[in-house]
C-alpha cells in the first residue's frame, strides 16, 4: 500500500518535471531535433524540392567532397575567417574598450562612435565599403596614392578580399565593445590596487588581473564569434557583387565568390546548391559540415579553458 | 562526468544556430477548374521599373477585359528565389501563373515539374508553338520535349557602337567579321598613362554583358551532343571563342590593365554606363540598351548593328544571340485552365505582344508581332526585331539543371583571360567533365 504511494508519488513527480520541461522539450525537439535527423535523412536523398524524395546513398557525400568546385575554396575562405576575423575582432574589441574605459572625458561620444557602425544594415555598410575601397575610384585608394603607398585592389584582388571584409567587421566591432566594457568595469578595483601596491607594471596588471577576470567574457565573444563567421553570408555575396559589376539583370551572369572564388563561405553553398540548383540533398551535406565545424571548434574551445563554466564564478 | 556532458550540451545549443530546416510536401493537381466560370488568379512577374509595370498591369486590363470572368492579382518585383519557393509551397497567395526572366532555370522547371507541360493546352487550343514563335525562343521554353514555359518578348544582343568615334577613327562602317572588330577596337582604341581615354571595346567577361554564352552565340556552337553530354571539348565553336576573346585582352591592353580600367566605369543600369559617356566605343548589349542610352543624352551618335560573325561564317552576318522572359503556370495551381487563358492571351494574342513590346521596348516574341504594322520603334531598334527574326540566330539549351552549365563554361573564362590557365584543351576537357559530373548529380 505504501508502496503503491510511493510509486505513484513518484510517477506523479516526474510528470511534474516533464511538464515543468515541456517548453523547453517542445522546443529542442521541433527547432533542434527534428531539422537536425531531417538534414541528416535529406544528405542520403536526391530531393529537388517538387518531386518525392528517392535514396541516393552516399552520392550527394561524394559530389559535394570530390565534384562541387565550390566546395573546398569555401571551406578553406571560412576556416580563414574564423580564425584570422574572430580573432581581431576579439583583440580590436578587447582594445576598444580597454581605451573607452581608459579615457577620462568623453566616454559617452567615443562609445557612440564605436557602437554606432554596428547599427547599420548589413548590405549597407557593405556597399558603402565596397565604394570606399572601389580600387578605381574610392576615397581610400586615392588617399593612399596621394601619399604614395601602393594601393590594393580590395574586394577586386584575390589576395585582398578577405582582408577588405575583416576591415568591414572591424569596423562594425560596437556589439564586442559594449560587452567588453561591462566586463572590464566589473573587474575588482581593489586587485589592481593590492598589484600596484606589489609594483606590477601595466603589462602585469592586465595579464595576471583584468585577464583572468574577463577570460570568460573573452571565452564568449570567441564562441558567439566562430558561429556567426561560420553563417557568414549576406556581406561576402554583396561584396563580390558589387566588386564584379554585376548587380543584377537579364542575361547578367554573378561569378560566385568574385574575385576566383574568395568570397565564397559554406552559407552560400547551402543557398546555392538548395535554393538555386534544386539540390536539397547536397545542401544538407554542407549544413551538417557546418554543424560538425562548429561543434568541433566549439568543443575545443571549451577544453581549452574552464570556459563559460568560469562565467558563474 | 557530467563536466563533459554540461560541454557537450553547451556545444550542441551553440551550434543549433547552424541547421537549416528542410521542408517537405509537394502537392499536384491537375487542370479540372472551369475557366468560363467567375475565378480569381495570382500572376506574379518580375519587372520592377514603373514603366514596365505599368504595362504589365495594361496588359491584364486588356485580359480581364477580353475575359470578364477572370479577375487577375499581379504581384509585382518577383525574384527568381522568391518564385521557386512559392512553386514549392503552393497554397492560396502562390501564384498560378510566374513569369521570370530567367531562361537559363526552364530545364529545372520542366524536369522537376514544378511548371506544368502546356503542349496539352495548346493542343487543345490548336495553336502549333513552332510555328507561333521564333525558333530561338521555341527552343529556349522547353526541356526534353516538355514545353513547360512560353516566350513573353524577347531580349536580342547586338553591337552598340559610337558613330562619333568611327568617323574620328576613319571606320566608315559597323565591323561585321571578329576580324574586322579586332581591328577597328584596337583603332578606336585610345591610351591614356595606365588607363585609356577611350577604349575601343571592353573585352572582359566581366564587362556586363560580354559573358561566353553571349560571345559563343556567334560561332553558334553545340552545347550538348546527342546522348546529352557537354560538347565543349569537341565543338570547335567554343575553342574559337575562347581564343578570339582572349586575343582581344591581350591586344587591348592586357587582363589587369582592362580590369583596372573596369573598375573605374560605372555599373551597367545607371546612366554613367561606359558607352554612354564615351568611356568604351563598342558595346555587346541587349536591345534595351538604346533605350537607356538614349536618356543618358550622349554627345555623339549612336549606331546599332548585329554583332560580327566569324570569318568563315560571313554569310550568317546578322544572327545574334536570344533569350527573353519566359511565363508558365504553377503544377501547384488548382486553377490551371483558367491560368491557361492568362498565359495564352499574353503570349500568343498578337496585338497584346505587340502593345506590351511598344510599352517596354523588348523583342515580341512571336512571328506575328515582329512583323505587325502596329509595333512602334526607333529606327535602330528594328536591328534586334531582324536578330530575334534570323533562323540563324542560336540561344542556349534547357539543362536539367538550368543554367549551371553555363556558370562552369564562364568560370573558365575567367580563369583563361586572367591567364590563370594556359592550356585551353585540358581545360576544356576538364570543364566538360565537371558540366557532366553537375548534371548527373542532378538527375
Amino acid at each position: 500500500m505504501s508502496t503503491i504511494t510511493l510509486a505513484s508519488k513518484r510517477r506523479r513527480a516526474a510528470l511534474r518535471t516533464a511538464a515543468f520541461m515541456s517548453p523547453w522539450l517542445i522546443g529542442f525537439a521541433v527547432f533542434f531535433a527534428y531539422p537536425l535527423i531531417s538534414t541528416v535523412y535529406f544528405s542520403f536523398m536526391h530531393y529537388d524540392g517538387f518531386r518525392p524524395p528517392t535514396w541516393s546513398g552516399a552520392k550527394n557525400w561524394t559530389y559535394v567532397f570530390e565534384n562541387y568546385p565550390y566546395f573546398w575554396p569555401a571551406l578553406r575562405n571560412t576556416l580563414w575567417l574564423v580564425v584570422i576575423m574572430v580573432s581581431l575582432r576579439v583583440l580590436f574589441g578587447l582594445g576598444v574598450g580597454l581605451l573607452i574605459t581608459k579615457i577620462k572625458t568623453g566616454t559617452g561620444v567615443f562609445r557612440t562612435l564605436f557602437y554606432l557602425p554596428y547599427l547599420a544594415p548589413p548590405v549597407a555598410a557593405t556597399m558603402a565599403f565596397a565604394f570606399l575601397l572601389n580600387p578605381g575610384t574610392g576615397p581610400v585608394n586615392s588617399i593612399l596614392e596621394k601619399i604614395g603607398i601602393p594601393a590594393p585592389g580590395w574586394f577586386n584582388d584575390p589576395s585582398w578580399s578577405k582582408p577588405a571584409l575583416t576591415l568591414l567587421a572591424l569596423w562594425g566591432i560596437g556589439d564586442l565593445m559594449v560587452i567588453f566594457m561591462a566586463a572590464l568595469l566589473d573587474v575588482p578595483q581593489e586587485q589592481y590596487e593590492a598589484a600596484e601596491l606589489d609594483g606590477a607594471s601595466a603589462w602585469q596588471r592586465f595579464r595576471y588581473v583584468t585577464l583572468p577576470n574577463i577570460s570568460p567574457i573573452v571565452m564568449f565573444a570567441v564562441v558567439t564569434g566562430v558561429i556567426q563567421t561560420m553563417q557568414y553570408y549576406t556581406q561576402p555575396l554583396i561584396a563580390g557583387k558589387v566588386a564584379s559589376g554585376v548587380i543584377q539583370g537579364a542575361g547578367t551572369q554573378f561569378e560566385p565568390g568574385y574575385p576566383e572564388k574568395s568570397t565564397l563561405t559554406l552559407p552560400q553553398l547551402v543557398y546555392n546548391l538548395g535554393f538555386q540548383r534544386f539540390d536539397y540533398g547536397s545542401a544538407c551535406v554542407v549544413a551538417l559540415v557546418l554543424f560538425a565545424l562548429s561543434m568541433v571548434f566549439t568543443a575545443f574551445l571549451m577544453r581549452r579553458r574552464g570556459g563559460l563554466n568560469l562565467a558563474g564564478d | 562526468m557530467p563536466e563533459t556532458v554540461r560541454k557537450v550540451a553547451f556545444a550542441l545549443t551553440a551550434s543549433v544556430a547552424l541547421l537549416t530546416t528542410a521542408c517537405t510536401g509537394q502537392s499536384s493537381s491537375g487542370a479540372s477548374d472551369d475557366a468560363s466560370k467567375q475565378t480569381t488568379i495570382n500572376f506574379w512577374h518580375a519587372w520592377s521599373a514603373p514603366n514596365e509595370t505599368k504595362a504589365v498591369n495594361a496588359l491584364i486590363a486588356g485580359f480581364e477585359k477580353a475575359h470578364p470572368n477572370i479577375h487577375v492579382n499581379v504581384v509585382a518585383n518577383m525574384t527568381d528565389d522568391k518564385i521557386n519557393q512559392a512553386l514549392r509551397t503552393g497554397g492560396d497567395k502562390a501564384p498560378d501563373v510566374i513569369s521570370s526572366f530567367t531562361t537559363n532555370n526552364v530545364g529545372k522547371f520542366c524536369s522537376s515539374g514544378a511548371l506544368v507541360d502546356l503542349n496539352p493546352f495548346f493542343k487543345k487550343a490548336g495553336v502549333d508553338p513552332s510555328t507561333t514563335f521564333p525558333k530561338a525562343m521555341n527552343e529556349y521554353t522547353q526541356f526534353d520535349g516538355n514545353r513547360c514555359t512560353v516566350p513573353l518578348l524577347g531580349d536580342a544582343y547586338g553591337l552598340y557602337y559610337n558613330k562619333t568615334a568611327f568617323e574620328k577613327a576613319g571606320i566608315a562602317a559597323p565591323p561585321k567579321t571578329w576580324s574586322e572588330f579586332e581591328t577597328d577596337a584596337k583603332k578606336l582604341t585610345v591610351p591614356d598613362g595606365d588607363g585609356y581615354k577611350q577604349l575601343g571595346f571592353m573585352p572582359d567577361y566581366h564587362g556586363w554583358e560580354t559573358t561566353t554564352e553571349h560571345y559563343f552565340a556567334q560561332f553558334s556552337p553545340t552545347y550538348f551532343d546527342k546522348n546529352g553530354k557537354s560538347n565543349l571539348a569537341e565543338d570547335p565553336a567554343f575553342t574559337a571563342g575562347f581564343t578570339l576573346q582572349k586575343k582581344l585582352v591581350d591586344e587591348l591592353g592586357g587582363y589587369q590593365k582592362l580590369e583596372r580600367y573596369r573598375s573605374k566605369l560605372g555599373d551597367e543600369w545607371g546612366p554613367k554606363h561606359p558607352f554612354h559617356t564615351g568611356q568604351v566605343a563598342m558595346q555587346l548589349d541587349g536591345e534595351w540598351r538604346l533605350g537607356m542610352a538614349l536618356d543618358a543624352k550622349p554627345n555623339f551618335d549612336i549606331g546599332v548593328a548585329p554583332l560580327p560573325v566569324p570569318d568563315d561564317q560571313a554569310s550568317q552576318y546578322g544572327k545574334g544571340y536570344i533569350t527573353g522572359t519566359i511565363a508558365g503556370i504553377a503544377a501547384t495551381s488548382t486553377k490551371q485552365n483558367a491560368a491557361w487563358e492568362l498565359v495564352k492571351y499574353m503570349t500568343t494574342d498578337t496585338d497584346a505582344v505587340v502593345n506590351f513590346s511598344n510599352a517596354i521596348h523588348n523583342v515580341p516574341s512571336t512571328l506575328a508581332a515582329l512583323k505587325s504594322p502596329k509595333l512602334k520603334y526607333d529606327p535602330r531598334f528594328k536591328t534586334f526585331l531582324d536578330i530575334a527574326a534570323n533562323p540563324n540566330s542560336t540561344t542556349t539549351p534547357a539543362s536539367v539543371n538550368g543554367g549551371v552549365y553555363l556558370t562552369t563554361i564562364q568560370q573558365l573564362g575567367y580563369d583563361y583571360e586572367s591567364g590563370k590557365v594556359t592550356d585551353l584543351k585540358a581545360a576544356l576537357q576538364k570543364t566538360a567533365q565537371q558540366i557532366d559530373t553537375d548534371i548527373a548529380q542532378a538527375k
